[in-house]
This record gives C-alpha cells, structure tokens and sequence, in this order.
C-alpha cells in the first residue's frame, strides 16, 4: 500500500549522499507490519547502489539489540528502538462499529467508518515514521552506520530469522534488570571528578522523570480534545436530522448550524491530531531518547565501578606481592575502557543536546503554526455563518 | 380552516431576575420588569414562581393554553452534568436557578392571556407573597411524570374526529418527533460540556508539567519557549472553562426548557382529547337516555317518564355545552400551537447565534495566545 507521508520530523538528521535510508513503502497485515526498507549508498560495502528489503518490527529490535549489547558502543547513545506497532484498540473500535451497524442510520455509520479508517491510517503513518526515525539516525551516526548487522538489515533480502519470541522476553528482562539499577547506580555513584558528567548526570534525571510526566499528561490532554470533537460530529448529525424534518425557516437554520459543526469539527479533530504529532509525539520521543542517554551513563558509569575496582585489586596483589601482572593488565583494560566510554559519551551527550533544541523548536514553531491555522480556520467559518444567520432574520 | 393568527403582543414587557440573595435557608431574587419606559421590581423566592405555575397550570391547562413550565426543583434533573458542587450553595447551581427563572418568568409575560391573569398580576405587583405549599409535586420530575403518564393513557386511543383533525394529529407527530430529536442532541450536548471540563482539567495539568520540563531544560531559550508554551495551555485552559460554560448556559439549558415546553404542549393536545371524548361520552349518555325514555313510554309508567324526561333535557344541555367547549379548546390549542412556533423559531436561532458568538470569541482568542508564542517558538537557538 503506497501513500503519501512526510519525511520523519522528530529529529533534526542530516541527510548524507554516501548513505540514505527510508521506508518507501509499508503494508498492514492482520497482526504485522510489514516494512520496505529502501538503501542508496555510494560506499563499496554494499553490493549495489541502491536496493530494497522487506523487515518486520521484531528485526528492528534484533538490530537495537545488537547495538546495546556490543561492547564496542558502550560510549555512544544507542538510537531508541521504535515502539511495536499497536493497533489494537483501532481494531476493537472497528470491529465494535461492525456489530452496532444495525442500530445506526446509514449515514451515521459510513460517517463513522471513515473516521476509524483515518484513525487507523494515522496510526499507521505513525509506526511507519518512527522506524524510519531509527534507521536515520543509525545511518548518521558516524560509527554505527558502519556496524555489520546494519548492513545485514539493510541489504540482505532473506527472513533474518529473528522472531524467536524468548529471545526477545530474555532481553526484555535484562534491560527491565539494567534500568531498575541503573538509577540507582547513577544516583548513589561516588559524585563524578568530572564537572561535565556530574551535571549530566543530575540534569538527565530531572529531565527524564519530566518528559515523561509532560508525555502522559499531554497523552490526556489530547485525548479530551477528540472526544470534544466526536461529540460535536454527533451534534452536528442530530442538527442535521432536526433540520431535514420540515422546511421551515428554522429547520434551515438547523441544516445551515448543522452544516458549520460539522466543518469545525473537522478542524477540532485536526487540531488534536497536529498536537499528538508535533506535542506528544516529540515527547514521547525524548522520553526514549533520554533513557537512552541515561543508559550512556550508567554503562560509564559502571565502567569506573569497574576501574575502582581494577585499581584496589591491583593495590592488593601489589601488597600481597601476588598476581600483580595479571592485576595490572586488568587495571589497564578498565582504565582504556573507562577513558574511552567518557571521551565519546561527551560528544554523544553534547550532540544529544544539539539534536534535543533543534527538534523541540522545529516541532514547537510548526505547532503554532498549525495551532494558529487552524484557530483562524475556525474563526473565519464561524464569522462567515453568524453573518448568514444574522442576515437572515 | 383557520389562518395563523396575527401577532398580539401589544404589551412589550420585559424582566430580569438578578441579585440572589440568602435569606436564612432560601435564596430571595430581585424581579425587575419593565413595560412603557416603567420600572418596578420586588423580591420573590424560587417557592413563590413554582406556586405562580401551579395557580395558573389550575386554571389555564383546561383551557388549551400552553403553560410555561417551571424551571427545575432538584439539582440533578435532565442532565448528567455537575454544576458545581451540589450544594444550594454553590454560584453555579445559583446562577443556573437565577436564569431557568428568569427565562421562565419571560415566557410568562409573554404570553397575552397569561399577563392578564390576576395570579400573575399579583406576582409582580404584590410586595411579599405568603409562601406557596404543596410545589413539590410540580416542578422538574415530578411535572416531567405527570405530563409523560398522561401522554400514556391518551396515545392508546387512536381516533380520528374529523378532516380538520388531520392537522391536529399532524402537529402531535410533529411535536413528539421534535422532543426525541431535541432530547438526543441535548444528551450530547451534556457529553460535550463533559468532555470540555475534562480537558479543561487535563490542560490545567499538563501546562504545569511543561512548566516543570522548562525549569529541567538547560538550553536557556529553550527553558524560556517551554514557560511560555505553560503559560499559552494556561490561558487555554481559561477558554476551554469559558466554552463548557457557553455550552452549558446557552445551548444546554435551551435544549432543556425545550423538551420540558414541547411536554406541556402535547399535554394541551392530551387536553383537547379529553374534552373531546367528554362530549362523546354525553353523547352516548343522551342516546341511552332516550332509549329508557322510550321504552317507558311502551311500558306506561307516567311519574318514572317525568324523571327521564327531565335527565334527557339535562343531557342534552350538556351535549351543548361540552360541543362548545371542544370547539373553543379546538380553537386556543390551535392558536397556542402556532405562536409556540414562532416563539421557539425565535428563541433557537437568537440562542443558537448567541452560541456561535461565544465560540466565535474564543476563537479570536485563541488566535491572539498563538500568535504571541510563535516568535517566543522562533527564537529558541
């Protein structure tokens, strides 16, 4: 199923000719989505210039996964993985429209069928951006768009095989395992020498603990706003059928009211629609994305664990006069390891930073573009209708 | 065929019911009327206009004329809507009472027989009432009750009296499809008014949670476009409570004394039934009359033909005068039904404009918070 949708607007990527990645094309199956990821790249890893793949959900968390657990990328934010794609409340919302068909007028129930359909279609739009969100930002990161098991994703056309559902609940675990501690790491941590992961440290706590309070809240907030905008559609419909009972003169005022309604409700509706895209929708992304930096921390954070360590088993064996070379290589693969999860932390962390205000003012100045938009839609429509209305009488 | 009558409101009176004020357990309300240039007011309880509908609803209702219903008694009624707290206390359970009043006493004067009536006349001239007993029975549910269980008995009767009663069965079809459609869009509009308030609440909450974001962030001009963007859900939140109150004053409430007037109008035309098989009734009562009459005079019984004699010049009296009566209610229901009419068309699109003008407001509004923000949103960096 081809269709129209604009380039993922979460993130502020830049585009680079050696490697662009995209979903062309996507298709709803009963219970999956299936994706067309689509490559072109100039760099010789590749077997051709351009190509495309079909991958399902569970092969995007293969690769996250893969990512989290290579050693190599400790010191870089892994970009989130993408949600699984849910579209079982939509269903149940159409199927419950299917069985009350008999207790609806004709138009009542086409009306509503193509509001669920839309609903269903956003959603859908919705998934589909933000695998791709994930696939970008992998493909602009300098180090991990070279990783094998992304090209594999990318170009190798077969099934990877990766569906092993206990794979994943075993993952699952761990990270529930990881998160639940790493808080607590990060929090009852020796305070940092370093001045920069100190303030990190504290700042991402806040922030993390606040996007995701603004998140639900804003989840409510727009939800209200829908369910505003249904009742209006049905006020409209009731107006409606008021107005076709007779041609009186105010049986045309109801059809002319009627007739209004239901266009502004259809900008209500647009409205919650641009606030779930452009509010909650960043929201709900910087909430993953800041875990992810949390995650940063917390791996370098246990990697000085790691190196404390290290350096009071070396203090020991020195005194014991017992294993010492092997205490002291021990001592040095911590200490590489530590220094180099801090070296490339501060930049991913900064870069987070960078990434963090581009978004939020991108998406903040088209949400009141859009809010304005629509409020001068509503205010011109009701304008024109009192003027009719007025006239009349 | 009667042609619509012409419009006889010479007498322009106009009221207001404003100033609540408690007096011990009860709210007292300034009545303020004006006609020709004239102002006068005294102060009524919400007691003294329920025992002003049960005076007239007494002598008017036989009659044919639709009466005003009283606004309601208790707090929860037709809507599911919370008007505040439940409490008699509470300034929106007093200003809903205050305007279902006030609109109720309008109605009142508006009506040309209702304004001559001295019951009415006293309303408003008298300076203290004695207080009104037994009006529980009739406002709000228990007046809803009493109309429905009526409209009960008579819609088992399907009659059809004559050619010209085709427009009488016409207007009752009408008017019972009216109340359906009116009763449907007014429980939507009491799901709106809901939903508003609810995303009312929720704006109030998250714009306190994008203020906490904003004081999280440490990009400066981002911090700031954050408190701004709390500051504009803030005064969204503001019209979001100004709109549930437009909903539910202005449309809400219109919806509301609509189902309950069209409910006394099908009680004038339960009304009119009625007298009409009154008349029916003596009819039939007469033919028997006649029957004894005539069969005493085969059994020669002269002092017990005296006595039927006599119930026939009775019965037949009244055959006269309940002919007369149906046509006279015949005649006033009509012409009630067709100034009801024009004074529904009136009231909905005057209300429904009013509506219109308040989203109309809002929206300017919304216009003005939105484009403050922009540049705020522009200069993030």
């Amino acid at each position: 199923m081809l269709f129209d949708r604009p380039r993922a607007v979460n993130v502020d990527l830049q585009t680079d000719a050696t490697l662009q990645v995209d979903i062309s094309d996507a298709l709803s199956e009963r219970d999956k989505v299936k994706f067309t990821v689509h490559t072109k790249s100039t760099l010789p890893n590749f077997k051709q210039n351009e190509f495309s793949v079909v991958r399902q959900h569970e092969e995007f968390i293969w690769l996250h996964d893969s990512f989290v657990e290579n050693e190599e990328y400790a010191g870089y934010i892994i970009p989130p993985a993408p949600p699984r794609p849910d579209f079982d409340a939509s269903r149940e919302k159409l199927q419950k429209l299917g069985e009350g068909e008999g207790s609806m007028t004709k138009e009542e129930f086409t009306k509503m069928k193509q509001e669920l359909e839309a609903e269903y279609l956003a959603i859908f739009k919705k998934t589909v951006a933000m695998h791709e969100v994930f696939l970008c930002r992998v493909a602009a990161h300098p180090v991990l768009r070279k990783d094998m098991n992304f090209h594999v994703f990318l170009e190798y056309n077969q099934d990877l095989s990766v569906r092993g559902k206990n794979k994943r609940e075993k993952m699952e675990d761990f990270f529930k395992n990881v998160v639940k501690s790493a808080d607590g790491v990060l929090v009852a941590g020796v305070k940092d020498v370093d001045d920069f992961f100190e303030h990190e440290k504290t700042f991402l706590l806040e922030y993390h603990n606040r996007v995701k309070d603004a998140s639900s809240k804003s989840d409510r907030m727009i939800r209200s706003h829908k369910n505003a905008a249904d009742d209006i559609n049905r006020i409209a419909s009731t107006l409606y059928t008021l107005g076709t009972q007779d041609s009186t003169d105010v049986c045309k005022f109801f059809l002319k009211v009627s007739e209004l309604f239901e266009k502004t409700r259809k900008i209500e509706a647009r409205v919650a629609a641009d606030e779930d895209l452009k509010l909650a929708d960043l929201l709900k992304y910087y909430l993953r994305e800041s875990q992810a930096a949390k995650d940063l921390l917390y791996r370098r954070g246990r990697a000085l664990v790691d190196y404390e360590n290290a350096n009071k088993a070396l203090d020991k064996a020195r005194a014991k006069n017992k294993d010492v070379l092997q205490a002291e290589t021990s001592q040095q693969v911590c200490c590489q390891k530590f220094e180099k999860i801090s070296e490339s932390a501060k930049q991913e962390l900064i870069d987070f930073k960078t990434r963090r205000v581009a978004a939020f003012r991108k998406n903040l100045v088209e949400l009141a573009e859009l809010e304005l938009k629509h409020a001068k839609g509503n205010l011109q429509l009701l304008q024109s209708c009192v003027g009719v209305l007025k006239g009349d009488t | 065929q009667l042609e619509e009558e012409k419009d006889e409101d010479s007498f322009d009176m106009e009221v207001a019911v404003t100033n609540p004020e408690k007096i011990g357990k009860e709210y007292f309300f300034l009545t303020i009327f004006e006609l020709m240039n004239r102002t006068f007011s005294v102060w009524r309880r919400f007691s003294d206009f329920l025992g002003l509908y049960e005076k007239l609803s007494v002598k008017h209702s036989l009659n044919g004329c639709i009466i005003p219903p009283p606004p309601e008694k208790s707090v929860v009624g037709m809507t599911k809507v919370k008007v505040g707290k439940d409490d008699s206390s509470s300034a929106d359970f007093v200003e809903r009472r205050r305007a279902a009043l006030e609109r109720y006493l309008q109605r009142v004067v508006c009506h040309p027989s209702l304004l001559q009536d001295p019951d009415v006349r006293e309303f408003l001239e008298r300076d203290e009432l004695p207080r009104a007993v037994g009006t529980h029975t009739l406002s709000g549910a228990g007046f809803l009750k009493m109309i429905n269980r009526a409209s009960d008995a008579v819609s088992k009767m399907t009659i059809k009296i004559s050619d010209s009663d085709a427009w009488f069965d016409n207007k009752l079809q009408e008017v019972e499809s009216e109340e359906l459609q009116l009763r449907k869009l007014h429980a939507v509009v009491d799901s709106l008014v809901n939903h508003r308030k609810e995303l009312c609440g929720n704006t109030a909450v998250f714009a306190k949670s994008m203020a906490m974001l904003g004081n999280s962030e440490d990009n400066t001009a981002l911090s700031r476009a954050l408190s701004q963007l709390a500051e504009v859900e803030d005064k969204m939140e503001t019209l979001h409570q100004e709109q549930a109150a437009s909903d539910f004053f202005i449309l809400a409430e219109l919806l509301a004394d609509y189902i309950r007037l069209l409910g006394a109008v099908r009680g004038c035309f339960e009304q009119r039934m009625k007298t009409w098989q009154r008349w029916q009734e003596a009819q039939s009562t007469l033919q028997k009359k006649r029957e004894v009459e005539a069969k005493l005079l085969w059994a020669n019984k002269p002092d017990k033909l005296q006595q039927a004699k006599e119930e026939i010049t009775e019965w037949e009296g009244k055959v006269t005068q309940y002919e007369r009566d149906f046509d006279r209610i015949s005649v006033t229901v009509r012409k009630e039904f067709l100034r009801f009419e024009k004074q529904k068309s009136k009231d909905f699109k005057s209300q429904i404009v009013k509506y219109l003008e308040s989203l109309l407001q809002s929206q300017q509004r919304h216009v003005k918070f939105w484009e403050a923000f922009l540049p705020e949103a522009k200069a993030i960096a």
